[in-house]
């Protein structure tokens, strides 16, 4: 049997996947190195043609559209990252309890995760940001509410059948207490598909992010992609890259993180993988 | 000659390249001829049903994959067939039965429709005389009420019924071949018995030719005409039964012989007046199912009924049933993990049942589980240390100590110290139940209840497990309360034994007396069920 490393790393998508977002992640963390002045500055004429002066060109103000790729993608990468951990963090500790427990809790928690699942929850984030007033915060924690229940539903259906192996029940027999056979038991074989939906979560959260900001309801003053597309979706005709340029990227992204994931998937799940 | 069936010529069988080894298959040559049953004989891993999967196409390619000999049937070689032929082949000349019937069947189709469609596909018979066809092959494996019987879905049949209605599938085109895979090995004692009997019984009326692959010599001494035995993909020795089981020639026959469990009984050791350690009186366990939030009680099952038991202090006591007996109920309430309904469960003159989990907390050390499945009970993300450490740690043990008594107690089981540093995976089954063994003595408790502990295992490995038990249990002046399905296993560890049916106690007693003379009618038919029974007994 080949190790997990040999697997995920053997796997040539997954390198393309992690070359992306290695890049990315450089990109937003040495993004005022890369680009010193404010993205939102007016540096140049409007609408300037990518190659001349601004490699990216600049936008209907003038703005130069690589600063604000560059400066982009810390947003949406942190809103989407942030957005998922708690996501994940909420769905784990619903699913787990729902879960372990079963009957009562189990029907209350399940009925609970229902409810969020029936709402539409693109039109569910929307509501929560008209509410809630557009701030980068509040975005958190729109995305997170709308994207928890599908990890609360693979969490329990995870902790299910862990629960019922006989070094769970080994584990009570020794006098373990319910918490600790949740946490040190059961949980940490529930692992493999826990990450790999989580990792695709990431690109569903930097759509919703990217969407939002579209319609405006994005973090006001933080340049985003999505805010970036939304603000040149009217000038499509005259200055084409002002919403290709954008769009690229989170194309790039989410095909990045779809195919970490599915590595990721293929290489804690060699079973499916191979046979 | 022209009355072979099926001839397989240096067969080989190749694994993936991250297996243990590269051929699942060797090199076998065997030939099965006209109305014989060929028991093919093996330890788990000894390509026994790679063979059987190769010789129906079966195999998981392109993973696993026959890559030389021949497979000739009919004149023709069945590896080099088109899928087209094969198809026709499967099913209408050559046949397959399963080891479990419930995933053999599709659980959405009338039992009778799942037999005529095999008829539908593969012959031109009209509507009526399929269904003719059906009720015949339902009336031959003797199922009862056909009428009704076709009428239903698998679910409401049980496992043995099961099995005979996919034998009556695989008769459906009077196969020249049948190949059974295991498939007497998920079924209870008497059930097998009844499906062996049954298996000889049509093979002889219909001249069919029978593959039988099996782990248990008991099952091929009741079956086989001949017998080929395999290990690590080759054949070691093959020959007429008699000649196979009682003069084998080679070692790892004869290693394999050896490990079959004698219906010898153990002789009663202790003495008279050892005080009691476990007691259980008047025990009551009923399972509810209930239908979701707002529905009410559906399904009762009795599992324990009136349930009367004493164990004396460093004795054992095998508690032998079929599945449904109770007999696990029962393990689960003396161990805490399930709650009884009435009753009295005491430990050393403490009651222990209708406590609940956080009370039963301080006596958990003094009893503790053996597990049946050695795959399932240790958890895959734990070091074999931790595992083991962990009993005496919430005990108030230091970790270092913990872990320094858990190499002593892994030595006691027969593996290396430093077995503390690896994870189960790295295991075979056999030195996992050791490791699930060395956590249950980790907490020096004074009973250990052990559910099935051997019945997941190879033969031989089994009979070590059993002698590492029985070692350990003088060592360590233990308990043991032993729930097993097979009478040869419970003969071999306990002093006494006590025989479980439908939620009761049917007959107890000392091993020697009950296998003496067995009173209760049930504990005859068990008695008369086991498989090879009369070469066991020429054996000792």
């Amino acid at each position: 049997m080949k190790t997990f490393w040999s697997r995920f790393l053997g796997n040539p998508r997954v390198y393309l996947g992690l070359l992306w977002l290695g890049l990315l992640l450089v990109v937003a963390i040495a993004a005022n190195v890369l680009a010193p002045t404010d993205p939102f500055a007016i540096v140049g004429k409007p609408m300037a043609a990518p190659g001349g002066e601004f490699w990216l060109g600049t936008d209907s103000l003038g703005r130069n559209v690589l600063a604000g790729l560059i400066h982009g993608s810390r947003a949406t990468i942190l809103i989407a990252v942030l957005a998922t951990l708690f996501a994940v963090a909420f769905g784990t500790f619903m699913g787990a309890v729902a879960g372990y427990y079963g009957g009562l809790i189990d029907d209350v928690l399940m009925r609970f995760t229902e409810f969020f699942q029936t709402i539409p929850s693109f039109l569910f984030a929307i509501v929560l940001i008209a509410i809630l007033s557009p701030s980068a915060l509040n975005l958190v924690v729109a995305i997170a509410t709308v994207s928890w229940p599908p990890i609360a539903r693979v969490v329990r259906g995870e902790v299910l059948t862990v629960k019922s192996r006989e070094f769970v029940q080994a584990a009570v027999v020794a006098g373990q207490g319910d918490a600790a056979i949740l946490l040190k038991q059961v949980l940490p074989n529930t692992l493999s598909p826990l990450i790999v939906t989580g990792s695709l979560l990431i690109a569903t959260a930097i759509l919703a992010e990217s969407a939002l900001s579209f319609l405006g309801l994005g973090a006001p003053n933080v340049m985003s992609w999505g805010f970036m597309i939304g603000a040149g979706r009217s000038f499509m005709r005259e200055a084409w890259w002002l919403v290709t340029v954008p769009g690229i990227a989170i194309l790039l992204t989410v095909l990045a993180i779809n195919l970490v994931g599915e590595g990721l998937n293929d290489a804690l799940n060699p079973r499916l993988a191979d046979l | 000659m022209t009355d072979i069936v099926l001839s397989i010529d240096h067969l080989k069988v190749a694994l993936p390249a991250w297996s243990d080894r590269k051929f699942a298959v060797g090199g076998v040559s065997l030939e099965i001829r006209q109305k014989e049953i060929l028991c093919i004989v093996g330890e788990s891993g000894s390509g026994k049903s790679m063979m059987g999967k190769a010789i129906l196409g079966l195999l998981p390619a392109p993973h696993v994959r026959a890559v030389g000999g021949k497979i000739m049937f009919e004149g023709r070689d069945l590896l080099e067939l088109p899928d087209d032929d094969m198809r026709a082949i499967r099913c209408g000349r050559i046949a397959m039965i399963f080891q479990e019937p419930m995933t053999a069947l599709n659980p959405l189709m009338k039992v009778g429709q799942q037999i005529e469609e095999v008829l539908e596909i593969h012959t031109r018979m009209t509507p009526l005389q399929r269904r003719e066809r059906v009720l015949d092959l339902i009336r031959d494996v003797h199922l009862p009420e056909p009428g009704r019987m076709i009428a239903s879905y698998p679910h409401q049949l049980s496992g043995g019924q099961r099995q005979r209605v996919v034998i009556a599938m695989a008769l459906a085109l009077e196969p020249a071949l049948i190949i059974a895979d295991e498939p007497t090995t998920a079924l209870d004692v008497t059930t097998q018995a009844q499906i062996l009997h049954l298996i000889k019984e049509l093979q002889r009326a219909h001249g069919t030719a029978v593959l039988f692959i099996t782990h248990d010599f008991g099952v091929v001494a009741e079956i086989a005409d001949r017998v080929a035995v395999m290990r690590h993909g080759e054949v070691v020795e093959q020959g007429v039964a008699t000649q196979v089981l009682r003069a084998p020639r080679a070692d790892y026959t004869k290693a394999l012989v050896a490990a079959v469990p004698g219906l010898k009984p153990r002789l009663q050791e202790l003495d008279a007046d050892s005080n009691v350690l476990l007691r259980v009186t008047n025990l009551e366990k009923t399972y509810r199912t209930s239908s979701g939030l707002f529905g009410g009680t559906v399904r009762e099952v009795h599992a324990a009924k009136k349930i009367n038991l004493e164990l004396k202090r460093e004795s054992s006591l095998a508690l032998v049933g079929e599945s449904g007996s109770g007999k696990s109920t029962l393990a689960r309430c003396v161990i805490g993990l399930e709650s009884v309904d009435s009753g009295l469960i005491e430990i050393d003159g403490e009651r222990i049942s209708g406590r609940t989990r956080a009370e039963l907390r301080p006596f958990r050390k003094h009893v503790q589980m053996v597990f049946q499945d050695p795959y399932a009970s240790l958890n895959p993300r734990q070091r074999v240390g931790d595992i083991i450490a962990l009993g005496p740690m919430l005990n108030g043990v230091s970790r270092e100590q913990a872990i320094a008594e858990a190499r002593e107690l892994l030595r006691l089981v027969g593996l290396k110290p430093d077995a503390v540093d690896r994870y189960p995976h790295e295991f075979s089954g056999g030195q996992r139940q050791r490791i699930g063994i060395a956590r249950a003595l980790a907490v020096k408790p004074k009973l250990i209840v052990a559910d099935e502990p051997v019945s997941a295992l190879d033969v031989s490995v089994q009979k070590q497990v059993l002698e590492l038990l029985n070692d350990l249990r003088k060592s360590f002046g233990l308990s043991m309360l032993f729930i097993t399905h097979d009478l040869r296993v419970a003969a071999t560890v306990c002093e006494e034994i006590a025989i479980m049916q439908r939620g009761e106690i049917v007959e107890r007693g000392a091993t020697a007396e009950i296998f003496a003379a067995p009173s209760h009618p049930y504990t005859r038919s068990l008695f008369e069920a086991v498989p090879g029974r009369e070469w066991i007994s020429s054996l000792d």
